[in-house]
């Protein structure tokens, strides 16, 4: 709103439409992903250590096998969940126009859900050898 | 967006040389930051020198002589000139503090005065605090009670009033939340850290009765949650006092009641 056109008391600006009554959760959540992540990156670096010259066959073998999918489906879940958040919360520091904010917003879940299942399809898929 | 140049009218030019009292020989140069809403004019950095010898130590008194001396028309707010109204808060040599307890010996030299970042202008080194003081409002700073009233005092242990050390010395100078970026980009919508600062005051206060109001108040992604922990606010605090510490005790006091 261009100021000139703006006569709401301050009062009436800093009150706005009240408390969202949310983003504690998101908070949270950004911390336990975050933590998670420490110690599923550390496994992944293990797991793509323990891959290095092996050939293509044992390295599906080593991905395909329940615990290591089932670390690597931690990871991704953890890491785009982590993602989702952290650029939400940028955007909402930078992007201001009602019109972008909700395109960016849009286009950061569309990625993350998008990114997020197709890694996970292909870790299922070597699990599965479907 | 977040605007990252002024606009044309804000640009801020070089200014006015103002010239040296003749017989001065101990003089510090202050490149002083003006604007006048009358004169149609971009902003402009002026030049002054001033004659330490006759001269009190902090930059308050710098501004003092020079509108004294040089020039009566350069405007800035104070009062107490001892740190405890903060009245005369400005962006003093990079960093926002109390012109009055500024010692001019431990800024560079020269010495360049700006008012407050990122607030309405109202005139050279004033600026416009109302959404400011509109945020701390908004917090309710007064104590919110259910039980009838005690007939003497409400009563607070050593322990429970202990709590409040490092909040309840704040001045409301505004140097954190003008310091934060955070606040530069969302000051619409975040409270900034001497708004939660004062919330978290009253959260902790034992004889408070609104613990729960208060924090929903505050449950917000933009009031509370803008803040990343930059820390501009406890590193400018002119108080000495930390309030991204008091905004991580809010946080963990929202986390707390949810799980």
């Amino acid at each position: 709103m261009k100021a000139q056109h703006d006569m709401r008391t301050p009062a009436r600006r800093v009150r706005g439409l009240g408390p969202a009554r949310s983003g504690t959760t998101d908070f949270w959540h950004q911390r336990l992903t975050g933590f998670a992540s420490i110690f599923l990156s550390i496994a992944l670096i293990v797991i793509i250590i323990s891959m290095l010259g092996r050939s293509h066959a044992a390295a599906v073998q080593i991905l395909g096998s329940p615990i290591v999918a089932v670390i690597m489906l931690l990871f991704i879940l953890a890491g785009v969940y982590h993602m989702w958040i952290g650029m939400q919360e940028i955007i909402l520091d930078y992007v201001h126009d009602d019109k972008y904010k909700f395109l960016s917003l849009m286009l950061n879940t569309f990625f993350c859900v998008a990114v997020g299942l197709a890694s996970a399809f292909a870790i299922l898929k070597l699990s599965f050898g479907v | 967006m977040v605007e990252i140049t002024l606009p044309k009218n804000s640009k801020v030019e070089e200014g006015k040389t103002w010239p040296r009292t003749s017989h001065a020989t101990h003089l510090t140069e202050f490149k002083i930051y003006r604007w006048n809403p009358d004169d149609g004019e971009n902003p402009h950095v002026d030049t002054y020198y001033v004659d330490r010898d006759n001269c009190g130590p902090m930059v308050l008194d710098a501004l003092i002589w020079i509108k004294n001396n040089i020039d009566p028309t350069l405007t800035f707010r104070r009062s107490c000139r001892e740190g405890v109204c903060g009245s005369c808060a400005m962006n003093i040599d990079g960093t926002n503090t109390l012109a009055c307890t500024k010692a001019m010996d431990d800024a560079k030299a020269p010495i360049k005065i700006y008012p407050l970042p990122h607030q309405p202008v109202v005139k050279d080194l004033v600026p416009d605090l109302k959404n400011f003081y509109a945020q701390y409002a908004s917090i309710e700073p007064w104590l919110h009670t259910v039980t009838p009233a005690p007939e003497k005092e409400w009563r607070q242990s050593h322990e429970e009033r202990a709590k409040l050390d490092g909040m309840y010395e704040c001045i409301l100078c505004a140097c954190c939340s003008t310091s934060c970026p955070s606040y530069w980009w969302n000051s619409d919508r975040y409270l900034g850290p001497a708004a939660l600062l004062q919330a978290n005051r009253w959260v902790q206060d034992s004889r408070d009765e609104a613990t729960g109001d208060r924090l929903d108040n505050l449950e917000d992604p933009f009031r509370i949650y803008r803040c990343h922990t930059i820390l501009n606010c406890s590193k400018a605090c002119p108080k000495g006092l930390n309030p991204a510490k008091e905004i991580a005790t809010l946080k963990k006091a929202l986390v707390d009641r949810q799980v």
